[in-house]
């Protein structure tokens, strides 16, 4: 049939970001990171990462400190839950105010 | 507004409890004489926190048309954010009114050809005793106070109905108070 | 009593009236609010019920298949893939001659992936020999439940209500929910012809040969074909016993009409556009319209699919000059369904008598495309202008 053929033919979806659609506004609490407590913060190094490796939707970086991207995260409060030093913490996200929503 | 035949489309995020709230209307537009009355949800994949979209058709006579809503009367917008996210003002007839929740002013909004109505729901149903989000029956009264079209009565007993398990004063005091406060355009 | 409610719960409602001993269903969107709310009236014993729990679609017929083989007034519903997944057992039950009620939520099938409404799904299922209802609105669900049950006990044959999933399912509207003495005085508690007992162990639906044989008692049991032919027989005998079903339900519940269509301005129409479900109920817009425009048109809901009311529906299309058909599914090779048995029933019916009105078949709605009533409008006057063309047109793609 031809790869462009088979994608007219078919739903065909490769990955990237944004399939979804902006789905960092479906949040109804944020997380954040007490960099205080999170290990790879603290020791300066590659380690951890465990938020990363259990977030479902893949928006924790691998970078020190971990970044959420705000764009995509859904709120689903899993990273909260898995890490291992109780650094991240799910806040309401009406508690965030237009101007730093406008700003991202 | 043909008060024959009206459409209004309500714009929430999912769990917000904007179905709930076009049913008291619905049930209370059926129980006034509108013998038609068809209340639709948005269709599909939903999660908790996305914007989504109910439509309530009432009518005189029995509703047979259940296709969505093009060309609504009324938008009502339980969460001034959505303005950002959703077009919620898509095929409003001219001169059709949005009721918006919004801690912001009556004037800080130019919505050339459309009526604003406006109340900080949010805060309104706090002042009421009713927990911070809870804005679905507070919504009512701002309807009812920018619309005009069943009676204030009949919707705070409707909303006591449907809420007669979980905190009916407090809810219909929600929908009072914001029936009450309202600012609604000419 | 009238209640605004959507249409899973008139369903469920039904089912709850119609004292449904036996409940097996597996979720799948857009039906698991049946299951759901039956499972709460269950626990809540407002239901004298046996809710069993299954890993899927396959498994709640077999369940359903079994307890009704013993005598129990069962229920099961399902959608699109999930009515797929058990299509084994659906030509079984009908073989097996158990009268089930299943509701069929009606949504398309995949590949690809759709939650949304079309009637693939049940269409699908038109040759499998169960009894098919298609309802327009929640009062005809809920009316729908309660006469499948009467009927399906009656002839021995299952029954697939099909309703159109969310635009009916979830979607809020008034409706009458008839009182439980009614019920019970319109449907019996079920006594069927034969069930399975332990004290008197038998072997039901063994193999068949392709000739008849003697059985044990020295009788010549029926063949399989001849067990197949009873089944398509009792099919045609069952549009007679659904006229009785309609008569007897108006008589205790004061309302019905037609047991096979439901015709609206029909009478003096020259064009009549026919379709199942809630798009009948949507054309009745366009009808209004047209005839503002001073075209004669109508538009004619069909309830019974199968058994097909031929005699009727080419009765009531006689003379007319174009019949329109508006379908959410499609028979696909060749064309929309319900055009090709409509088309064979006028033909069977009028071929020869100068009476026979042209087909013009219209797809839409495929995997929830939103159907506008103004395209529906538009496309049903032209063609009452010309017939556009022999193969079905696809409304509102986008290629």
């Amino acid at each position: 049939m031809g790869t462009r053929n088979y994608r007219r033919k078919t739903s065909h979806s490769e990955h990237g970001p944004g399939d979804g659609g902006r789905t960092g506004s479906w949040r109804v609490e944020r997380p954040v990171i007490d960099q205080s407590l999170c290990i790879p913060c603290k020791r300066n190094k590659e380690a951890c990462f465990i938020c990363w490796l259990f977030c479902p939707d893949v928006v924790i970086s691998r970078t020190i400190p971990p970044k959420i991207d705000l764009e995509y995260c859904k709120g689903c409060g899993i990273c909260a839950e898995e890490c291992p030093t109780k650094a991240i913490t799910m806040v309401d996200e009406a508690k965030f105010s237009d101007e730093v929503k406008d700003k991202e | 507004m043909n008060k024959e035949f009206i459409e209004i489309r309500w714009h929430g995020r999912g769990g917000q409890g904007a179905i709930t709230a076009a049913k008291i209307v619905a049930e209370a537009a059926f129980t006034s004489g509108y013998a038609g009355v068809v209340m639709a949800p948005t269709f599909g994949t939903e999660r908790r926190g996305a914007p989504v979209m109910t439509s309530l058709k009432i009518s005189r006579e029995k509703i047979y048309d259940l296709s969505p809503i093009e060309t609504p009367d009324i938008v009502v917008v339980l969460d001034h954010l959505l303005l950002k996210e959703a077009d919620v003002t898509s095929g409003l007839k001219p001169g059709g009114i949005i009721i918006l929740n919004t801690p912001m002013a009556f004037e800080s909004y130019s919505f050339k050809d459309y009526r604003l109505a406006t109340a900080d729901i949010t805060a309104i149903s706090v002042e009421a005793g009713l927990p911070h989000g809870m804005v679905n029956t507070g919504i009512i009264g701002s309807l009812e106070k920018a619309a005009g079209l069943l009676g204030i009565d009949i919707l705070l007993k409707g909303i006591e109905e449907e809420f007669r398990t979980r905190k009916p004063e407090k809810n219909s005091m929600a929908a009072r108070i914001a029936y009450e406060r309202t600012v609604a355009g000419g | 009593m009238h209640i605004i409610e959507n249409g899973n719960v008139a369903a469920a409602l039904g089912v709850k009236l119609c004292r449904a001993a036996v409940i097996a269903a597996y979720p799948i969107t857009p039906q698991t609010p049946v299951t759901e709310r039956l499972s709460e009236y269950v626990e809540a014993g407002e239901m004298k019920a046996e809710y069993i729990h299954v890993e899927s679609e396959h498994s709640a017929l077999a369940v359903c298949i079994a307890a009704s083989s013993t005598g129990a007034r069962t229920f099961t519903a399902t959608s699109s893939n999930g009515l797929l997944y058990m299509h084994e057992q659906v030509q079984w039950a009908a073989g097996a001659r158990l009268p089930i009620v299943m509701c069929v939520v009606n949504r398309a099938i995949s590949a690809p992936w759709n939650v949304w409404n079309d009637q693939q799904d049940s269409i699908s299922q038109r040759d499998t020999g169960w009894i098919q209802m298609y309802c327009a609105d929640h009062q005809q669900i809920i009316d729908s439940v309660i006469k499948a049950y009467w009927l399906a006990e009656k002839v021995s044959i299952p029954i697939m209500v099909c309703y159109d999933g969310y635009i009916l399912s979830h979607t809020y509207m008034p409706f009458d929910v008839p009182d439980q003495e009614r019920v019970d005085t319109f449907l019996p508690p079920f006594q069927p012809d034969y069930a399975l007992n332990p004290k008197e162990p038998a072997n039901l639906n063994t193999v068949t040969l392709p000739d008849v044989r003697m059985d044990v008692k020295g009788e010549l049991a029926h063949g399989y074909m001849e067990i197949r032919y009873l089944l398509h027989e009792d099919l045609r005998k069952t549009l007679a016993v659904a006229a009785d079903a309609e008569k007897r339900f108006a008589e205790i519940f004061g309302r019905g009409g037609d047991p096979y269509l439901e015709p609206y301005r029909c009478d003096d129409a020259d064009y009549v556009a026919v379709g199942l479900g809630s798009i009948t109920y949507q054309l009745r817009v366009s009808v209004d319209a047209l005839r503002k425009e001073g075209i004669n048109v109508g538009v004619m809901g069909v309830r019974f699919y199968r058994p097909f009311p031929d005699a009727a529906i080419a009765k009531a299309l006689k003379g007319k000059k174009g019949v329109i058909v508006f379908e959410k599914a499609l028979s696909y090779g060749y064309e929309g369904a319900l055009a090709s048995d409509l088309k064979s029933a006028l033909y069977e019916h009028l071929a020869g008598t100068g009476h026979l009105p042209l087909v013009q078949n219209f797809i839409a709605g495929i995997g929830g495309r939103e159907i506008r009533t103004d395209d529906l409008t538009q496309n049903f006057r032209a063609a009452t202008r010309s017939r556009i063309a022999k193969e079905p047109v696809w409304i509102g793609l986008k290629l």
